[in-house]
């Protein structure tokens, strides 16, 4: 069992959690990924590694609700303990000296995006990094990403704070100015961003990795349910990404695949609801 | 009773295995198979004419005791059916429910000859599960040794390989990727085959008994590598298995609706999707499921659809639909075990003989909406002796199906392997090992079951583990220096 430590509202529907895993602490690095199982009906699922402490054995988690399990894990509170915890999991991030970085989180995306700007920004690049959400309640960690960035761009789609745009605005901008010369490009957000980073970044020949976030069961290379297609062949993100070359990956059977279990998904999220109801009644009726 | 001539033993039919209804069980997970009562274990026990020189023996890969414990049953005396039982083999109750008996003991039972083999499996399963519910033989400790070993992988050769280690007085420390112990036992082979009840009982015996500990959630390769390993530890045992699958490179298999037989069975039995949303795992088959291959992996993938598909049925009420196994060679040459054949049989699977897939074919939203097809027909036998499929020209056609499942084999999971230099590999991804001893080329590792041979059986992986634990115990000892 794997006791949770602290506990951040981020927003709404995004949460961060340290969780007590001196096995998974010892040896995370950034860009590689845990797979947590809450309880014992619980799935498996994949989380990045936000941030670790190797001393107190700790690794920071940061999640969105989405779904039956991140709800639920959403409602758990320091103290309580997971079921399963393995990692850490997938290859690290290539850091290196590569010069001029843009670094592009959206959403969730921002957690995992951070160590990977901060690591780059030690290497000594020149870090440029582009942070969006659907608004403003859905932004975190602004400073924490501006304490690691040369340059910090702030989007909401709604224009609820910082510039009203996606995130793929400003990068194209970025790409346009021949004085910036951006050497690489990092994206971590929703499959469908990540896509539209990819589009934008191949007219410049700009090399541009991203980390997939396929759906993933034993996260060890044992299922195959990980796969994605690269021009090259079907790859397992678990085991040989998570990050890949953007312009590889196609896109659509990707998008495509992130949908097969909507049905359940949703049905899973209904009986979750009515259970939290029921229990919420009894507690009240209790009173 | 008394004691019978060698004529009126073999007078004895072979006794049938009374089994749950074949229209039932499509709608659970139940154990298939019931199990003997007393009684027709002994009668089925004085069968066997005891040989002298059992033929049946030498077809176990382990050489189980086989007319030694028979005889002990056939009086009566479990305690000492158990004892000569675990001579060679820790897990009877396991084995006697999966080993493909047809091809190994039984199939060399004498009266295989003049009419039905001996029933040595399912005898051995009553053994097995005597044992479970009785725990007649305590599993004894020999004083501690103060010597480390690490076991890599917590399948039948990991588990037995711990056990004879921990008997021997070291302290052994299990290591597992997955959140559970068991490997194919719990995350492969189903409940209705396999109950999980039997697997833990074996295993928490075990770490209770011998104070093995066991560390899941550890990926070795990640969480430690193997070097890692050997700085704390004394010896290292492989048993990681084969569990990487393959897919077929025809277009097509990318499409929503297309699995591995590892996913599709790690949904359903390691994760329980049979029973989402009580669970959280989905796991979904359509009305037309095509499973690709013909081993025990795809027999297990064709039952656990057609059980998927029932209960998908019960729940809409709708009917329930059709599961297809598609095998490009014919049934002659199908590898699973026969019971689990047969049972398909009876449970309504199709069966596509001498067809091969070439293309899975998508719909506009990217789901599996048919496969073309070839059929096949068997040439000269190849150099395994095997006839070889060929493709009839002009023989293409289209099948209607909305899931596929790839049951066509696996190699091991090579994420053991990084990291660990000098730990020598075959262009098959298997770890070159001494068959005897089981040592690799890297001092203090050894390495057993599927990860050395590839995708084999349980038995074997447990014989390997065996064999290793007494190599390794001789090694601490001094023994035999690496
Ligand atoms: C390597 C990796 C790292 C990840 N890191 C993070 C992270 O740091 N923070 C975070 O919030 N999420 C992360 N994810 C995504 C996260 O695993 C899913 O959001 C989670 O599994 C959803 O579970 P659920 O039961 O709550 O939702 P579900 O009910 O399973 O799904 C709800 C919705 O989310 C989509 N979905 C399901 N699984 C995934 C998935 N694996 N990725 C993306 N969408 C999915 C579904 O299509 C559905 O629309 C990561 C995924 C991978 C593969
Ligand atoms: C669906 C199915 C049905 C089968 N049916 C039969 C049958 O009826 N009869 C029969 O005799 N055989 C059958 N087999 C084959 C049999 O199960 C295997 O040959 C046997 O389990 C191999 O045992 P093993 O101990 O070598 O490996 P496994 O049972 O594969 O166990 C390996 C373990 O190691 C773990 N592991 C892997 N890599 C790592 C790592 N890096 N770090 C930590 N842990 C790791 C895995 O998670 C797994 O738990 C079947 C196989 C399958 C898949
Ligand atoms: S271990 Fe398997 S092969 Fe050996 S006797 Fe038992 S059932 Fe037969
Ligand atoms: S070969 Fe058959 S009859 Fe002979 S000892 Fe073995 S089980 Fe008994
Ligand atoms: S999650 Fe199973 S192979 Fe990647």
């Amino acid at each position: 069992m794997y006791r949770i430590l602290k506990k951040e509202v981020l927003s709404d529907v995004t949460k961060l959690m340290e969780v007590q895993a001196p096995h998974v602490a010892r040896k995370a690095r950034a860009g590689q990924f845990i797979i947590v199982r809450i309880d014992e009906q619980g799935e498996r699922i994949p989380l990045t590694i936000a941030d670790y402490n190797r001393e107190a054995g700790a690794i920071t988690i940061i999640f969105q609700e989405v779904g039956k399990s991140t709800m639920q894990l959403g409602k758990m509170e320091p103290g309580d303990e997971l079921s399963s915890f393995a990692g850490p999991l997938g290859h690290p991030t290539d850091i290196e000296n590569y010069g001029t970085i843009v670094c592009v989180g959206g959403g969730v995306g921002i957690a995992p995006i951070y160590p990977i700007a901060r690591s780059l920004k030690e290497a000594g690049n020149t870090v440029i990094s582009i942070i969006g959400a659907r608004n403003k309640s859905l932004l975190f960690w602004e400073e924490k990403m501006r304490a690691v960035s040369d340059e910090l761009i702030v989007c909401t789609d709604d224009g609820s704070h910082g510039r009203k745009s996606l995130v793929t605005e400003p990068l194209k901008e970025l790409l346009e100015d021949k004085d910036r010369k951006v050497a690489r490009v990092w994206a971590i957000g929703p499959a469908i961003m990540m896509k539209f980073v990819s589009l934008a970044t191949k007219p410049y020949d700009v090399p541009t990795t991203v980390s997939l976030n396929t759906i993933m069961i034993d996260g060890t290379g044992m299922c195959g349910g990980c796969r994605v297609l690269l021009d090259s062949g079907a790859q397992f993100v678990c085991v040989d990404g998570p990050e890949f070359d953007a312009h590889k990956v196609d896109w659509g059977s990707l998008l495509s695949r992130l949908q097969f279990y909507r049905d359940e998904e949703r049905k899973a999220v209904e009986q979750w609801e009515h259970k939290c109801k029921l229990e919420g009644a009894i507690a009240e009726g209790g009173k | 009773m008394a004691e019978l001539s060698q004529k009126e033993r073999m007078k004895i039919k072979r006794h049938d295995m009374p089994n749950q209804d074949q229209f039932v069980r499509r709608g659970n997970y139940d154990e298939v198979a019931l199990g003997y009562s007393l009684e027709t274990a002994r009668e089925e026990a004085e069968r066997c004419i005891q040989c002298k020189e059992p033929k049946c023996v030498q077809g176990c890969p382990v050489g189980v005791l086989i007319p030694q414990f028979i005889k002990a049953l056939r009086e009566g005396d479990m305690i000492k059916a158990v004892e000569w039982m675990k001579v060679k083999n820790n897990l009877p109750a396991i084995c006697g429910r999966v080993c493909p008996q047809e091809t190994q003991c039984e199939g060399n039972c004498i009266l295989r000859k003049k009419g039905e083999p001996v029933a040595i499996g399912r005898l051995e399963r009553f053994v097995g599960d005597y044992e479970l519910a009785h725990r007649t033989c305590p599993l004894e400790k020999a004083p501690l040794t103060g010597k480390k070993v690490a076991v890599v992988g917590s399948g039948p050769a990991g588990i037995t390989c711990a056990v004879d280690l921990g008997r021997e007085g070291h302290k052994v420390t299990l290591f597992e990727s997955l959140h559970g112990p068991g490997g194919v036992l719990v995350y492969g082979i189903p409940e209705f085959r396999l109950p999980k009840s039997v697997v833990f009982g074996e295993i928490n015996y075990a770490v209770e008994c011998l104070g093995i500990e066991i560390k899941v959630d550890h990926v070795i390769g990640r969480t430690f590598t193997l070097d890692e390993l050997l700085n704390e530890y004394d010896a290292v045992f492989l048993g990681t298995g084969a569990g990487l699958p393959s897919f077929m490179r025809i277009p097509g298999i990318n499409l929503n609706g297309v699995m591995s037989a590892n996913e599709f069975l790690t949904r359903v039995n390691l994760m329980k999707g049979y029973l989402f949303p009580e669970y959280d795992t989905p796991v979904k088959v359509g009305k037309k499921v095509a499973v690709i291959g013909a081993g025990n992996v795809a027999m297990d993938s064709v039952r656990c659809s057609l059980r998927l598909q029932a209960l998908q049925a019960q729940k809409s009420g709708e009917n329930s639909g059709e599961v297809h196994m598609v095998y490009r060679r014919s049934r002659a040459e199908v590898p699973a075990r026969e019971e689990e054949f047969h049972h398909a049989e009876e449970e309504g699977v199709i069966f596509d003989f001498l067809t091969n897939p070439l293309e899975i074919l998508g719909d506009e939203k990217g789901n599996v909406r048919g496969m073309r097809c070839i059929r096949m027909q068997l040439g000269e036998p190849d150099k395994s002796g095997r006839r070889s499929p060929i493709p009839i020209e002009g023989s293409e056609f289209e099948m209607e199906v909305d899931t596929v499942i790839m049951a066509l084999g696996t190699s091991p999971n090579p994420l053991v392997f990084v990291d660990a230099e000098g730990l020598e590999r075959t262009k098959y991804g298997t770890a070159v090992a001494d068959n005897e001893t089981g040592r690799t080329k890297k001092p203090r590792v050894w390495a057993g079951g599927d990860v050395v041979t590839g995708a084999a059986t349980v038995i074997s992986a447990m014989g390997a583990g065996k064999r290793a634990a007494t190599d390794i115990s001789r090694f601490l000892k001094g023994e035999a220096p690496w």
